[in-house]
């Protein structure tokens, strides 16, 4: 208790030999190198290289997304790993990143170390992400994919059908029926519409 | 004693251009591509995704799938041409139902699930593109023939 009175003193207490602008200007500047710092690190974790330089996730997840339309297309747009796994925006991101340390976890303790292992998880783990993006509405589908974007006449007669109705409604989202389009599916008995 | 020697030694040559020359017209099924080169592949097609059903082209025909089906995943862990054609799915989807003799073991016998020999579709059903025909097909359905004057 002592302790915590004389440090509050200690910052109570004007500053003797430092100026205001001083304070004033050096606290602004670093807080932005403080800022800039932090920004940058949170977007190297955000980057393909990062999230692939584990062994898991680039001899699992990684090869099943390079075939599928989101990594190699005609158009030349692609989707990385924190495209669909991390949210844009800054309080989820934050969130999200805060939740990705028991990823951490199951690094340090091997819990997907293996082939085997990562198999006997992948239903838990794509239920995980299927909870996640059904309660936010798909929102990191709709980071590119945006409804009122949508040309119905240029899709496909079922395509449309579909969207028209369940997703206009909003009685689906786009998890709902696009389950495993960048990853391979776990076994999905009893999952709905999989019987 | 010289002489001799070269034209042997021309003779050989002569054969080796031969047998190499008669190398270059050897019909393989690599075409007449050479083994260190690659050749360049043919333009990939593109799917019909008209949703439109086709007319059989032979009799007992699998009908043919008028979709894209990139990337359905049909293994041990999911199908996902049965998200839709399945039964209990075809409600909501309006797709067309699996028929029942999918059901049917070999020996006649109902499955209450599609039957293991007919799980993976694409070993009946393909998907279709708009090719020219390489030979002409005259097949005619029973029905036709069967109205055709005597």
């Amino acid at each position: 208790m002592n302790k915590l009175k004389r440090y509050w003193k200690l910052v109570n207490r004007p500053s003797v030999h430092f100026s205001l602008g001083f304070l004033t200007l050096g606290g602004f500047i670093a807080g932005i190198m403080f800022w800039g710092a932090f920004n940058t690190a949170l977007e190297v974790t955000n980057t393909e290289a990062f999230c692939t330089g584990c062994h898991e996730m680039r001899n699992n997840v990684y090869q099943e997304l390079q075939s599928t339309i989101h990594f190699s297309n005609r158009s030349g747009v692609r989707a990385k790993c924190s495209d669909c796994h991390v949210p844009h925006n800054w309080t989820d991101k934050i969130a999200r990143k805060m939740q990705a340390s028991k990823e951490v976890w199951g690094k340090i303790f091997g819990t997907i170390s293996t082939r085997e292992k990562f198999e006997a998880k992948r239903r838990e783990l794509a239920e995980h992400e299927w909870a996640r993006l059904k309660a936010n509405d798909s929102l990191e589908c709709r980071n590119c994919h945006n409804f009122d974007y949508m040309d119905f006449t240029r899709q496909s007669l079922r395509a449309s059908e579909m969207h028209s109705t369940a997703l206009a409604s909003g009685e689906k989202t786009c998890i709902d029926c696009h389950k495993g389009i960048a990853h391979e599916l776990p076994d999905m008995s009893g999952v709905e519409g999989w019987d | 004693m010289k002489i001799l020697m070269f034209t042997l030694v021309l003779l050989g040559q002569c054969w080796m251009l031969s047998a190499w020359a008669g190398q270059e017209y050897v019909a393989t099924l690599r075409g007449e591509v050479p083994l260190n080169e690659e050749e360049t592949p043919p333009v990939m097609p593109n799917v019909e995704n008209r949703d439109i059903k086709r007319q059989r082209a032979y009799p007992m025909q699998p009908p043919t799938i008028p979709h894209k089906i990139d990337q359905y995943q049909v293994d041990y862990k999911a199908n996902k041409c049965m998200s839709c054609h399945a039964r209990t799915r075809t409600e909501e989807s309006q797709a067309p139902m699996v028929s029942v003799t999918h059901y049917m073991n070999r020996d006649g016998n109902f499955l209450a699930e599609v039957s293991p020999r007919r799980y993976f579709c694409t070993q009946c059903h393909v998907t279709q593109v708009d090719a020219k025909p390489l030979v002409e097909n005259i097949f005619q359905d029973v029905e036709t023939l069967l109205k055709a004057p005597k």
